[in-house]
């Protein structure tokens, strides 16, 4: 079964004061996402990820289409009791400290104070914020806010977690701390839904991606399925490379940056592979540094979409169901 | 109902937090300050005059308590994004809507409580220092227990009041929701007035539209006993019962209302 099946899911808005027109923001989405996976769910702002995870968690009611959660309707609670979500830009209550917000959240749960007591205090200790459990959210910072709400958004041990932007305002290192808890959480066996627009969040993470631009998917996929994700060269940064060495092996090298004496990027095309040229360049002397495949960037690959879904941007009224 | 008393008790802790009971303060202040100062008049008026002076203090500090606050129960959790994670949790909206009108009612007990305390209180002192419990001048015992009837109808009307702030607060913006409950208060104290419209209007639908209304709009004027117990005239029983039994099916009927609508509204 899967943890989630999104089935033509439509959500319109209606815009305008006056004369109230029909805002399509989320146009007819089907996915399936299988139980234990981190699936990225990608797309520039505005694209209809956070509306996506908004009718998921029944916030917002769909205009057409259906959702299910882990084989039931979305909305019912005893599937409430299986999941988390962690909004974006998340906010709490002023006059709550990070722990009674975490206790008042695990009481509506159903936990009993005695499994309060153990778990509230542990699990603000593994999202990093234990030594503040006694503040205010008012006098946390953005990323400590954020912390906060992923502690809440996996208080009961979800089988299924959504996370909007669950990166949002936080810096490397704890970039790196939701990165290695999001893969805890796989390793657990809980299914990971996240939303991003951070192309590198999606590779260190996600077994399968899906796309949305303008409230529509373009595409769905494992990584390396999706075109965003496919390698469209190599970069290889070698250094102690003659420039003769270089010049002879012209015609297998698409493009030359020199970036200090002897050390050059060579940008190479991404047939035939890397390896016989590599091998050459070595045995003529030269030190390899780095290869890596070069990827068009999400950035890239978002504006290319943009231009391909003409009046389909946030600004702009879509059609009519 | 578990949940539904978690939410009330954090709404009661927010009351606390955020300073609310401090109006308890005031009120109290405000009593010794006014009683000490009608110490210099005539024996017998002081006392009608602080009874009535206690009951109106008791009544507008639970009416600000009940608009303001039944106000921000619903549009601030919505106008802070607070309402994500708490929906996201596993309870049902109509156990928000309920939780958070529990909480509400439950910080005016505690507030109409402390404040008929302070009041007994001041009655008690005045009487110690008058010299009786019952002087030949007063119509009433200074301490009487009918007070506590013009309290119980107070604190229904506060119950109707927070009510309609919560259902304002569902559908509309928090001024307006707030112009909109005051405004339907006021229309509260002179509802009875519709009773009979058809004897003062000639045209037949105007006097039909004024008979809907009375029936739609809260009859606050029905739970204001405070002239009766002030000048002991009775209240009787069946009529506080009958009066309690309106309250209660008005306010039922809003929070019905309010759920209605809070169950179909999309938070952007």
């Amino acid at each position: 079964m899967p943890a989630i099946v999104i089935d033509n899911l439509t959500k319109d808005f209606s815009v305008g004061f006056w004369r109230p027109r029909p805002y399509r923001a989320l146009d007819r989405l089907s996915l399936s996402i299988e139980q234990g996976e981190v699936f990225g769910f990608l797309g520039p702002n505005g694209a209809g990820k956070t509306t996506t995870l908004k009718l998921l968690m029944q916030l917002q009611f769909p205009t057409s289409g259906r959702a299910e959660i882990l084989g039931r309707p979305v909305g019912d609670v005893g599937v409430k009791r299986r999941i988390g979500y962690l909004p974006e830009s998340p906010y709490f209550y002023d006059y709550l400290t990070a722990e009674e917000l975490l206790n008042y959240f695990a009481s509506l749960m159903g936990y009993s104070s005695a499994d309060r007591r153990t778990r509230v205090p542990g699990l603000l200790d593994e999202v990093g914020i234990g030594g503040e459990r006694r503040m205010q959210p008012r006098k946390f910072s953005k990323g400590m806010l954020q912390r906060v709400g992923i502690a809440q958004a996996i208080l009961n041990d979800p089988e299924v977690v959504f996370f909007d932007e669950p990166m949002s305002g936080l810096d490397p290192l704890g970039r790196r701390a939701v990165r290695n808890l999001i893969l805890k959480l796989r390793d657990r066996g809980c299914t990971v839904f996240f939303s991003s627009h951070v192309l590198s969040d999606a590779e260190a993470l996600c077994s399968r991606v899906a796309i949305l631009v303008g409230g529509s998917l373009v595409a769905a996929g494992a990584l390396t399925d999706v075109r965003a994700f496919s390698a469209r060269g190599w970069e290889l940064v070698v250094a102690n490379l003659a420039p003769e060495i270089l010049d002879r092996h012209r015609a297998r090298i698409q493009g030359v940056t020199l970036i200090s004496e002897r050390r050059y990027a060579l940008e190479l095309p991404l047939q035939p592979a890397p390896d016989a040229l590599l091998r050459d360049l070595i045995a003529a002397g030269a030190h390899l540094i780095s290869l890596n495949p070069m990827r068009e960037t999400l950035e890239d690959y978002f504006v290319e979409m943009v231009k391909q879904h003409p009046g389909r941007r946030k600004d702009d009224v879509a059609r009519p169901a | 109902m578990r949940v539904i008393g978690h939410i009330a008790v954090n709404v009661f802790r927010e009351s606390v937090r955020d300073k609310v009971l401090y109006n308890l303060v005031i009120f109290a202040v405000l009593l010794i300050a006014v009683s000490l100062l009608l110490g210099q008049l005539t024996a017998g008026q002081d006392i009608k005059i602080i009874k009535d002076l206690g009951l109106a203090a008791i009544s507008l500090f639970g009416l600000f308590i009940a608009v303001f606050i039944g106000i921000g129960l619903v549009s601030k959790e919505v106008e802070r994004r607070s309402i994500y994670s708490l929906l996201s949790k596993p309870i049902r909206r109509q156990e928000f809507i309920a939780g958070k009108y529990l909480g509400l009612v439950l910080t005016l007990l505690v507030n109409v409580t402390v404040m008929t305390a302070a009041y007994y209180a001041v009655l008690g002192s005045m009487a110690w220092v008058a010299g009786g419990w019952f002087l030949p001048a007063w119509e009433a015992p200074a301490m009487d227990p009918a007070l506590l009837k013009a309290i119980a109808m107070i604190f229904l009307q506060l119950m109707m009041v927070t009510a309609l702030a919560l259902l304002c607060s569902t559908f509309t913006s928090p001024i307006l929701a707030t112009a909109l409950t005051f405004g339907l208060y006021i229309v509260g104290q002179f509802n009875a007035d519709l009773k009979h419209f058809e004897t003062i209007v000639a045209s037949r639908p105007v006097a039909l539209l004024a008979r809907i209304l009375y029936y739609v709009l809260p009859n606050l004027s029905r739970l204001d006993v405070k002239t009766q117990v002030v000048h002991a005239l009775p209240v009787p029983a069946g009529y506080m019962l009958w009066s309690a039994a309106y309250a209660l099916a008005y306010v039922a009927a809003l929070l019905a209302l309010a759920t209605a609508i809070f169950m179909r509204r999309d938070f952007k």
